[in-house]
């Protein structure tokens, strides 16, 4: 393969600074939205003593499973000798970073008191996993932002093998901490498996590389960069594998659960007759995050170029809707459903007990989170546009220089 | 540290303040036999028979000395006797909001509650019972394992409580709580009670009225309960066998709610 | 412009900045206290009885860390002291207002905003703690002093 060079983008279209406003303005409308329920309590918003997580935090965690995922593509590359890969390192580690940093913000953000961001970085509870979670967090930033400018600085190449599988490493005990900041909770019954850490792991490679592909897409197209099928081939094939993991770890999460006399009825409410939970997990997670990108990828492709590229495109965008609803049923619906005090009671009370609890998300809720997502956006703009993050090429003649037309489902060289 | 240095400077009912030093072990004198002679007279009272709950308001256990810390050597706790818990009654639910200022603001699903009444209905037989569930102040508590900055905590004594000077309002622990003990604060607060302060953006949760407990009397919701109440409640020192709770639970079965999670709470019930 | 032009506009600024801050901090502990700046000093009001658990100067100097490792102290080991009590701050430095009852912390007149204001340090206290005793108990400060509560007028630089 010939030496990639990188450089910025130009960046100085109309577009480009549309686009920047765009995000801006979701922006500043997220820290209005945090400034309105900061001041006033979070009464205002749809969350309250039964469901205490709602979406900011809906947004929050997907956003941070996704930016652990994101990293993969650069991982793939360093780690595991992929030379079809290692062009796509430097905006995978920046990916990361926005997608953590837009998470983090959200999460932040939302606290009944953001002021005391410092006190949480200062007192720690080391039996929380919460408190593990601020240093992997925090940390990852950091090795990311060592392991990017290790893979730009040419003269120090030798030491990025180091921290791909520092930074690799590393991003897996983050996952495997966020997917137990709900496997850790006994007290609720939809949550209480050692699975969830598992798949939360799948869930980030996953959702980390459909957003990745449709980021790396928009980024060349947008800038006029060749980006050949190779690349988008591979990338979606792996997507598939990932999506199929993901089905299968959820599989096994609600076989288990339902193996349980005891959990009969969370897994009723989550599969059966949870209204929009139910909707969302059939539909949203199963279907249009599972199935659907299944199909859209590994069907053959009876034409190859632009139409089998296009699957790509829908497949990442369906898995990363199915994503979200995933998210929502795990974090809203693990919540909906009433904590079981007493094994074979009916119970009632004036602090909802015994009450499935309804959630409407209110506008600052959603105003938050976006914003979160248009920082991870701004975040990555400014990134391909001061520093050399993308590749000039990925042509397929410039990756794969044995590449024939035509032999779109070759295996791996 | 500096400030254990000074001595601490005893003001007694007197409007002048009196500077004798005391010692590190601090008594005085004159408390200490008024409380000699208020536990002879609940012994007295309590005597007979079994079936009379906390009549008279005697004081849990032994007094802890003005300024001396509170002690492992003391668990407090709840015993709480559903044959004389009526479906009818919350004044346990009212004295508490009194208490603590638990102003409703007209919106249930936020507004706070530390203590609420449940009841059930068993689904095979039919049979119905009524409760009062709060914090169960656990001896093992999930709230004060998952708080990222250790403002959840338990007390020497066994009662668990909010640091509010540092809780970041993340609400881990409501989750976490398989009790769903806890409330967050969802609006600003005003004139609080100045012996329970909350505000808004903090987790809070029963405080077993620490503020009285620590003044030698008893909870709010017992005192209620005792007074105008069914007399359900007991509270005492787990750890004291002389305590009345403590006999009580030696001779007559308790239960705990959720006890297969092994979290020992402090709070118990008869006839569950 | 170059590197070194550069640098060193930049030092000049920083000289500029830091000399004229020299001047303003030497000229303002020049001036004491009851002299004019453009801000007029706050008038403090006077607490009830004949001191405070401290002297003023200390207190000046160091409410703020007696108030943090006290808090710490009574929250999680349950220490107790009459003398530390923070009702007994609020109730013996409680100023009445027009309707007699002790002014909450919305007032520009309670006792903490008196120079919390015109030092521009916000206190994070009230949020949670009541910012005066209870209207009608006002027996926590017969401990250490007079049964009366002080009204604004009465101004004390102490």
């Amino acid at each position: 393969m010939k030496r990639v060079i990188y450089s910025e983008i130009s960046g100085n279209s109309s577009q480009f600074y549309m686009l920047v406003a765009l995000l801006g303005a979701f922006v500043l409308s997220a820290l209005g939205a945090a400034y309105y329920m900061e001041h006033h309590g979070h009464f205002v918003t749809g969350m309250n003593n039964q469901i205490v997580w709602g979406m900011p935090h809906v947004f929050a965690i997907f956003l941070i499973v996704a930016a652990s995922g994101a990293l993969n593509v650069a991982s793939i590359g360093t780690v595991f000798g992929k030379t079809i890969y290692k062009p796509l390192g430097r905006l995978s580690g920046l990916l990361a970073i926005a997608l953590l940093v837009g998470g983090l913000i959200v999460l932040v953000l939302d606290l009944g008191r953001p002021d005391r961001l410092i006190v949480a970085m200062t007192n720690y509870n080391f039996k929380s996993i919460f408190a593990w979670n601020i240093f992997l967090y925090v940390g990852f930033i950091g090795i990311v932002a060592a392991y990017l400018w290790l893979q730009m600085e040419r003269r120090l190449n030798h030491f990025v093998k180091t921290a791909g599988l520092v930074a690799f490493l590393w991003r897996l005990i983050l996952t495997t901490g966020t997917g137990s900041i709900f496997g850790f909770i006994v007290a609720r019954e939809a949550w209480d498996s050692a699975i969830m850490a598992p798949l939360f792991i799948m869930m980030s490679f996953s959702f980390g590389l459909a957003i990745y592909i449709l980021v790396l897409l928009a980024a060349c197209r947008g800038s006029g960069r060749d980006i050949g099928d190779v690349v988008i081939q591979k990338m979606g094939r792996l997507l598939g594998v990932f999506v199929g993991a993901v089905l299968y770890f959820t599989t096994v999460q609600h076989l288990a659960s339902l193996y349980a006399t005891g959990h009969a009825g969370v897994e009723r409410f989550i599969l059966v007759d949870g209204g929009i939970y139910t909707l969302l997990f059939w539909v949203g997670q199963v279907f249009i995050g599972g199935l659907l990108p299944l199909v859209l990828i590994f069907r053959p492709q009876k034409t190859t170029g632009q139409s089998s590229n296009r699957s790509v495109i829908m497949a990442s965008i369906a898995v990363i809707l199915g994503g979200f609803a995933q998210v929502y049923v795990i974090v809203i619906g693990g919540q909906a459903y009433p904590l079981n005090l007493f094994p074979g009671m009916e119970v009632s009370s004036s602090f909802a007990d015994g009450a499935i609890t309804n959630y409407a998300p209110s506008l600052p809720e959603i105003g938050l989170g976006l914003g979160g997502i248009a920082l991870a956006g701004l975040i990555v703009l400014f990134g391909i546009k001061l520093l050399r993050m993308l590749p000039t090429t990925l042509s397929n003649a410039a990756i794969d220089p044995h590449h024939n037309v035509g032999a779109a489902s070759r295996g791996d060289s | 540290m500096s400030c254990q240095s000074k001595d601490i400077k005893m003001a007694n009912d007197a409007t002048r303040v009196d500077t004798a030093g005391v010692d590190k072990a601090g008594f005085d004198p004159q408390r200490r036999s008024f409380l000699g002679a208020a536990a002879a007279a609940a012994g007295i009272t309590l005597a007979p028979g079994v079936m009379l709950y906390g009549i008279t308001k005697s004081s849990p256990a032994k007094a802890r000395a003005p300024g001396a810390a509170a002690s492992s050597d003391v668990r407090w706790g709840m015993l709480i006797d559903l044959g004389s818990c009526d479906s009818g009654c919350d004044d346990c639910v009212t004295a508490c909001a009194t208490e603590n200022g638990l102003g409703g603001h007209g919106r249930p699903a936020t507004d706070a509650q530390w203590i609420r009444k449940v009841e059930l209905k068993d689904q095979h037989t039919g049979n119905s019972k009524s409760l009062p569930v709060m914090c169960m102040h656990c001896e093992e508590p999930p709230c004060v394992d998952v708080c990222p900055t250790g403002a959840s905590f338990k007390r020497a004594d066994g009662i668990v409580l909010v640091d509010k000077h540092i809780c970041i309002g993340c609400r881990y622990c409501m989750i976490a709580c398989p009790y769903k003990a806890r409330s967050f604060v969802h609006e600003v607060l005003e004139d609080q009670k100045p012996h329970a302060p909350r505000g808004k953006g903090t987790v809070e949760s029963c405080t077993l009225c620490v503020h009285r407990i620590d003044s030698d009397q008893q909870p709010a919701c017992v005192e209620a309960c005792t007074d105008t109440g069914g007399g359900a409640m007991l509270f005492g020192d787990l750890n004291n066998p002389e305590s009345e709770i403590s006999k009580r639970v030696a001779t007559y079965a308790s239960q705990q709610i959720r006890d297969d999670l092994g979290l020992n709470p402090g709070i118990r019930y008869r006839n569950l | 412009m170059s590197l070194r032009r550069t640098t060193f506009a930049l030092l000049a600024v920083a000289l500029v900045y830091v000399a004229s801050l020299a001047v303003a901090i030497n000229a303002s502990e020049d001036e004491h206290m009851a002299s004019a700046g453009r801000v007029p000093v706050p008038a403090i009001p006077a607490g009830r009885g004949d001191s405070c658990v401290e002297d003023t100067d200390f207190m000046r100097r160091n409410h703020m860390n007696l108030l943090k490792h006290q808090r710490n102290e009574t929250m999680r080991e349950g220490i107790r002291s009459e003398q530390y009590s923070l009702q007994e701050c609020i109730s013996c430095h409680a100023v009445s207002g027009p309707d007699a009852a002790p002014v909450t912390v919305a007032s520009p007149d309670h006792f903490c905003r008196s120079c919390h204001d015109y030092a521009a340090v916000k206190v994070d206290c009230f949020q949670c703690h009541a910012s005066r005793p209870e209207p009608g108990d006002m027996s926590a400060g017969h401990r250490l002093g007079s049964a009366q509560p002080v009204s604004p007028a009465a101004h004390g630089i102490e």
